[in-house]
């Protein structure tokens, strides 16, 4: 039983989600590479000293970290205790593996105990993803790696601090592994100052509060978030549901991999078996279980968004991920291309929710970041690498047509503008649109897509990519249709190519002149086409996000070039489409 | 009437429900304000009012300050004009595709709708590189093509936006040209004219948005300016910018986004004025009206500046404005217990229509107010504005009983409490997110409440985030007026430079801060007004090569002779000063780059003294207090003595708990702090023990 009252608990709340807030932003503000900077790929929070289970994390961080986080302190837990130490005050332990910390080599998470009187309290822990962490691709985005060392520099926990003493060493070991030794530095020094941030903070609110209502408030918080997931998985009608949806290839061999879901709601308890999904395949787009765990979190806080980041969320779940699985895979499988996986795992949960009841759920966003780098030298020698993620439409929902152009809902990433990449590497841009015909058809229509193209300036340079829906659309849901497939395409002397694994390639020559050209997904639909408002369908044709064609093949809807709907015609057409 | 007989300047601010005006007349050194209905549809009628409330003569005015929320209304309500932008092949969506984001982090249903729609945004073939390379010119003839088609259908302002037209401004300049040939009104922005600055979505969502208001803005000061002419009316009109500074008339019309905040801005002006003459240079604004709790942070009597701001989801302005942090909890905020029995304050707000239960305009969920009025804070029988007669106490009192005292188990009074302790803890969040966040010690500062409500709170503020005292000024209703008249004329400009500090023109850059201060100049002095002096402030954005964030770099220099005197070395260590500052390492070996150039000129009007504020003492060294009313606090009832506010003289010691009323608020002292009034009328509060 507990002693603090509701009213002091609802205060610690917003008082340790502030310090985790300050984290963030802190990093967020003074870090090099514009994935932390601009993407907000990074996390911060307060995490249990036996568990690592996640107490507090911060709200503007990556959303998939919110679920990834504690097995990365429970990773330092597990360590320490094998080696038979105890985390002093002081240490900061720094590693990448992502077997089990979650995620993918790029991401650095550094885990530092936390001590108040002389005893462990909790652990503070900041992730950020760092620019490049060495391997056989700039930007470490490799889609035809067979084992993560080519992917990058693999650093099992190891202490950056002893005692509040730095080792230097460890920090020249990782230069030494980085094309850009120097943003590594800086992101490092910026995850260093959040941490200190983090640890000044919860002092002061020990101070004032203590040290008993502190961890009762951490006790209760966790047990409350129970409660309100419970109190959501109570409301979905009981049964069984199932979703299917496919990766195009792992990159390594043109085969489509399969994520399969059967979730089943019973006694308020919810179930995710994903035992139908592919085993663990060659290329990059295994996942480790911990990031399959964070990634069905992400997607139920999309759905119950009051629910806080907080373990006791995944209380009432139950996980079935056999081992040999492609998500739930072990060193040295390679796991660089995790997102794309992760967010066809929020996919199928998707689908197999809006079985459950429609009213709560959308069509699927468009499920792949494209991961574009660009890399070459310029005339004085200097390495350039430019590297960046793409956006594309979310999907429709029971509010609305989706999104134009999101970020993924793994993220909260913002694009970098492109009179920056402009700026910084030798690239032109001729085309940064939203691409008509794309956003999936139905009674509210999918968000629209991008189109973006641009030309090299420089005389040569590689190309690389990691994308994923070339051959399979985002779905849509109660009767929604799915959005458009992903498309990319690039010059060369002899003419215009794709790649042949649809959206993942490496190294392709590009020279000056030649020009890249991709076309993003739209979101998948939500409800049936022939439901949607002809006046809607007429407003699509006039602002271009539909083609008359479209209006007409795939709505039923007759309408003019100036977009006015033919209300009695559309009826007709629609009653023999009907029939 | 010479411009010699006009003594009278007249700060007005135009709020939602009422339209304030302050008058000082500088012949004799005296003040009045008035207060009357802001006129929905026509502010500048309202306006009028005001004014001839105290003055029947408009002759006597030198000067009218205002604070408009024209602009700002016209964004919420999205009732802008009918706007087009013509831009860059392959680019018309950059208004639409935004930074590629979404509303919230968690739920995917978002929406947007860009103020100009798809088919009011027209390609033209042109292009320049990021360099300044002009790869291809613009055709005048394709642009006339494009604004014709725009015209055609029905857009009454446009906007041009080339890529990187921030390198180099030609191509716009000869479009925006064009485009004036054919065009029939002076309703034409270019992106470049408005922001020079990199980054493409903030330029045009800015400048498209400047676009937007100029026919809503411009009218009204055309009808304001018409009217107050026709009352005889022979002085000069000044806008309140959002960055706290006034401009002349005709630079608002140009450039009406400079408006977006223009209201709040006033108040915090007035703020910093009113509390650096009181002897707190360094002081937190607190301004809770029905739906929100705005905070802004003045230290050494000077506010922090924040680059840009978004109006709602994808309107983002880039303009400097006053840094104002907003959250969600105000009086009319409602409160609920959520699902997993934390009881929670907004974000979901009842406004002031139908506002809180005791309102009785059908609302039935619990709001700060209504807890409030149940613990006794709010005499129920004398609600503040005038619009009600009395309050509904037992209708709040059954809303809380059914909705948070219920579900929590807590009797109504406790509720009640738990309903202010969790909207303070909110509120106290954003005090701490620009203080402590920002590295400012709160012992060091003072809050100072205005508007409505936020006097009724700041007590339990500065207990809970560890201030050193609250300032209650002595019209808290009227802050912003007050600031209208006491306002600089300021312009700022910004310029990407982005280049090396190693590879720095110094003597180039030394030009460009020199002209760019010297076209400020020329603003002021075209403005025909008086001014003490002028200040000259240069900043540069800057980072470490690599880094994406800047930190603004303010440079120690004086602006004479065509020259400002910068040198490389000077840049170098005011850098290095202002980055160990912010985030304590220095990182060596890595190279230094310039992005921006800011340049600020502020043309200083004369300030008026304060103390005309003060309560004119009749010789009583002491009044009585009203009454007494039952207030519950920490958890039981006291017994509060009652005051008319505006009758206690200097001097006045006031201990808690009691209650402090006057016309446009109420005060609420908790039992364990004390209120003194100053020499200026300003009710300071402190913790007794340090009384």
């Amino acid at each position: 039983m507990t002693s603090i009252d509701p009213v002091t608990l609802s205060v610690l709340k917003g008082r340790l989600e502030q310090i985790a807030d300050e984290m963030d932003a802190t990093l967020f503000r003074s870090a090099f590479n514009p994935i932390i900077a601009e993407a907000h790929d990074a996390s911060h929070g307060l995490y249990d000293a036996k568990t690592g289970d996640t107490l507090i994390q911060g709200k503007s961080g990556l959303p998939v970290f919110v679920g990834a986080m504690s097995f990365a302190v429970k990773a330092v837990i597990d360590k320490a205790a094998a080696a038979g130490e105890v985390p002093q005050d002081g240490d900061v332990y720094i590693f990448n593996d992502p077997y089990d910390g979650g995620t993918h080599l790029s991401d650095f998470k550094l885990v530092r105990p936390f001590y108040r009187n002389g005893e462990l309290f909790c652990y503070l822990a900041s992730v950020g993803h760092w620019h490049d962490v060495g391997g056989n691709v700039p930007g470490n985005y490799n889609p035809v790696a067979t084992e993560c060392f080519q992917e990058g520099m693999l650093i099992p926990p190891v202490k950056l601090y002893v005692k509040g003493e730095l080792r230097q060493d460890i920090i020249t070991i990782l230069q030494a592994n980085s094309r850009l030794p120097g943003s590594l530095y800086g992101d490092l020094n910026g995850q260093l100052n959040a941490l200190d941030l983090g640890v000044q903070r919860l002092h002061k609110l020990l101070d004032e509060y203590g040290e008993a209502s502190i961890s009762e408030t951490l006790v209760e918080l966790r047990k409350r978030a129970a409660q309100l997931m419970s109190s959501f998985i109570s409301e979905l009608p009981e049964g069984r549901y199932a979703a299917e949806d496919w990766l195009d290839n792992d990159g390594i061999t043109d085969e489509p991999l399969k994520i399969a879901l059967d979730m089943e709601i019973r006694n308020g308890r919810m179930t995710l078996d994903f035992s139908r999904s592919s085993q663990a395949c060659a290329g990059p787009v295994n996942i480790a279980r911990s990031t399959t765990v964070a990634s069905c979190y992400v997607a139920l806080k999309h759905i119950f968004k009051d629910v806080p980041a907080n373990a006791g969320v995944l209380d009432p779940i139950d996980f079935v991920i056999p081992g040999n699985s492609l998500l739930s895979v072990k060193a040295p499988k390679p796991v660089g291309g995790y997102t794309e996986t992760i967010l066809r795992v929020i996919d199928v949960i998707f689908v197999a929710l809006s079985q459950a009841n429609p009213e709560i759920t959308n069509g699927c966003a468009y499920g792949t970041i494209n991961a574009l780098s660009l890399a070459g030298h310029r005339k004085d020698g200097r390495r350039w690498v430019m590297f960046s993620f793409f956006g594309g439409g979310h999907g429709g929902h029971p509010d609305g047509d989706g999104l134009n152009h999101g970020n993924a809902p793994i993220s909260t990433a913002t694009i970098p503008p492109l009179e920056i990449l402009e700026a910084a590497y030798p690239v032109r841009f001729t085309q940064w649109a939203l691409r008509p015909d794309s956003g999936g058809v139905g009674a509210h229509r999918g968000g629209c897509g991008a189109i973006y193209e641009l030309e090299l300036l420089e005389e040569k340079a590689e190309v690389f990519l990691f994308g994923e829906r070339g051959k399979f659309a985002p779905p849509g849901v109660a009767g929604g249709s799915e959005g458009a497939k992903n498309l990319f395409r690039y010059q060369q002397d002899d003419g215009e190519h794709s790649p042949p694994m649809a959206s993942k390639m490496v190294g392709i020559k590009l020279t000056k002149g030649q020009r890249l050209h991709l076309e993003t997904p739209g979101g998948g639909g939500y409800g049936p086409a022939l439901e949607r408002d002809p006046n809607s369908v007429g407003e699509d044709v006039r602002l271009g996000y539909i083609s008359p064609e479209a209006a007409r093949e795939d709505y039923a809807c007759v309408v003019d070039d100036q977009g006015r709907p033919d209300i009695n015609a559309t009826e007709v057409l629609r009653r023999e489409r009907v029939s | 009437m010479s411009s010699q007989d006009r003594k009278t300047v007249v700060g007005v601010d135009v709020g939602g429900t009422y339209t304030d005006v302050f008058f000082l007349n500088e012949a004799d050194g005296t003040c009045d304000v008035a207060k009357v209905p802001t006129t929905r549809g026509d502010q500048s009628k309202g306006i009028r009012n005001g004014i001839q409330q105290r003055l029947d003569q408009l002759g006597g005015i030198s000067t009218i300050v205002h604070g408009t929320t024209v602009g700002t209304n016209a964004l919420l309500e999205r009732k802008g004009a009918r706007c087009g932008v013509i831009t860059t092949k392959g680019f018309r969506d950059v208004l639409e595709m935004r930074r590629r984001d979404r509303p919230q982090t968690w739920g995917l249903w978002g929406k947007f709708e860009p103020i100009v729609p798809r088919d009011l945004r027209v390609e033209v073939e042109e292009r320049v590189l990021a360099d300044g390379t002009l790869l291809e010119q613009a055709d005048p003839g394709q642009v006339q093509a494009a604004a014709r088609l725009l015209l055609e259908r029905g857009a009454e302002a446009v906007c041009v936006f080339f890529i990187n037209s921030y390198a180099n401004q030609e191509n716009e300049r000869a479009a925006v040209q064009a485009v004036r040939e054919i065009w029939p009104s002076e309703h034409v922005t270019a992106s470049s004219e408005i922001l020079p600055e990199v980054r493409e979505f903030e330029r045009a969502s800015t400048a498209s948005l400047n676009a937007y208001l100029q026919p809503p803005v411009g009218d009204y000061l055309e009808r304001l300016e018409a009217g107050l002419r026709d009352g005889g009316f022979g002085g000069q009109v000044l806008i309140v910018q959002s960055n706290g500074g006034v401009m002349a008339v005709e630079t608002a019309r140009r450039f009406p986004v400079r408006t977006a905040l223009s209201g709040p801005a006033a108040g915090v002006i007035a703020a910093a004025h009113i509390a650096g003459s009181a002897g707190f240079p360094n002081v937190i604004t607190c301004d809770m009206g029905g739906t929100s709790f705005d905070v802004s942070l003045i230290a050494d009597g000077k506010s922090a500046l924040f680059p840009q701001t978004s109006i709602d989801f994808g309107m983002v302005i880039r303009t400097p404005m006053i840094e104002i942090t907003t959250i969600g909890a105000g009086g009319g905020s409602i409160a609920w217990v959520d699902r997993g029995g934390l009881l929670q304050v907004g974000p979901e707000s009842a406004g002031s229509d139908p506002g809180p239960v005791c309102y009785g305009l059908g609302n039935d969920r619990p709001t700060v107010t209504d807890a409030n009025v149940v613990l006794g804070r709010i005499n129920a029988e004398r609600p503040i504005g005038g619009k009600l007669d009395r309050l509904d106490v037992e209708a709040s009192k059954a809303a809380i009983q059914k909705h948070v005292a219920e579900p929590l188990s807590l009797d109504i009074m406790t509720a009640a409490e738990a309903i202010i302790r969790v909207a303070n803890a909110k509120m106290a969040g954003a005090i701490r997110l620009v203080s402590v966040e920002r590295g400012h010690d709160p012992k060091n500062f003072s809050a100072m409440p205005f508007g409505g409500g936020g006097a009724l709170h700041t007590g339990a503020l500065i207990k809970e985030v560890g201030l050193k005292s609250a300032l209650v000024p002595r019209y808290p209703g009227v802050t912003s007026a007050l600031g209208c008249v006491i306002a600089d004329m300021r312009h700022d400009r910004v310029m990407t430079i982005n280049r090396m500090l190693e590879d720095l023109d110094v003597q180039a850059l030394d030009r460009q801060m020199s002209e760019t201060a010297a076209a400020g100049q020329e603003l002021l002095n075209a403005a025909d007004v008086v001014f003490e002096g002028t200040e000259y402030l240069f900043e540069l954005d800057m980072h470490y090569l690599g880094q994406t964030h800047t930190v603004s770099v303010p440079l120690a220099l004086e602006f004479g002779g065509g020259t400002t005197g910068v040198t490389s070395e000077t840049i170098r260590a005011a850098f290095e000063d202002t980055y160990r500052q912010t985030y304590g390492r220095l990182l060596d070996g890595i190279a230094i780059r310039i992005m921006n150039l800011r340049v600020t000129v502020v043309g200083k009007r004369p300030k008026f003294d304060l103390s005309i504020l003060a309560p004119k003492t009749d010789g009583k060294s002491r009044v009585e207090p009203t009454g007494t009313r039952e207030v519950w606090a920490d958890g039981t009832w006291h017994e509060a003595a009652t005051y008319e506010r505006l009758v206690l003289p200097e001097g006045t010691r006031v201990p808690g708990p009691a209650i402090l009323e006057q016309p446009d608020t109420t005060i609420f002292i908790d039992p364990d702090l004390e209120g003194l009034v100053d020499g200026f009328g300003n009710l300071v509060i402190t913790r007794k023990e340090e009384g």
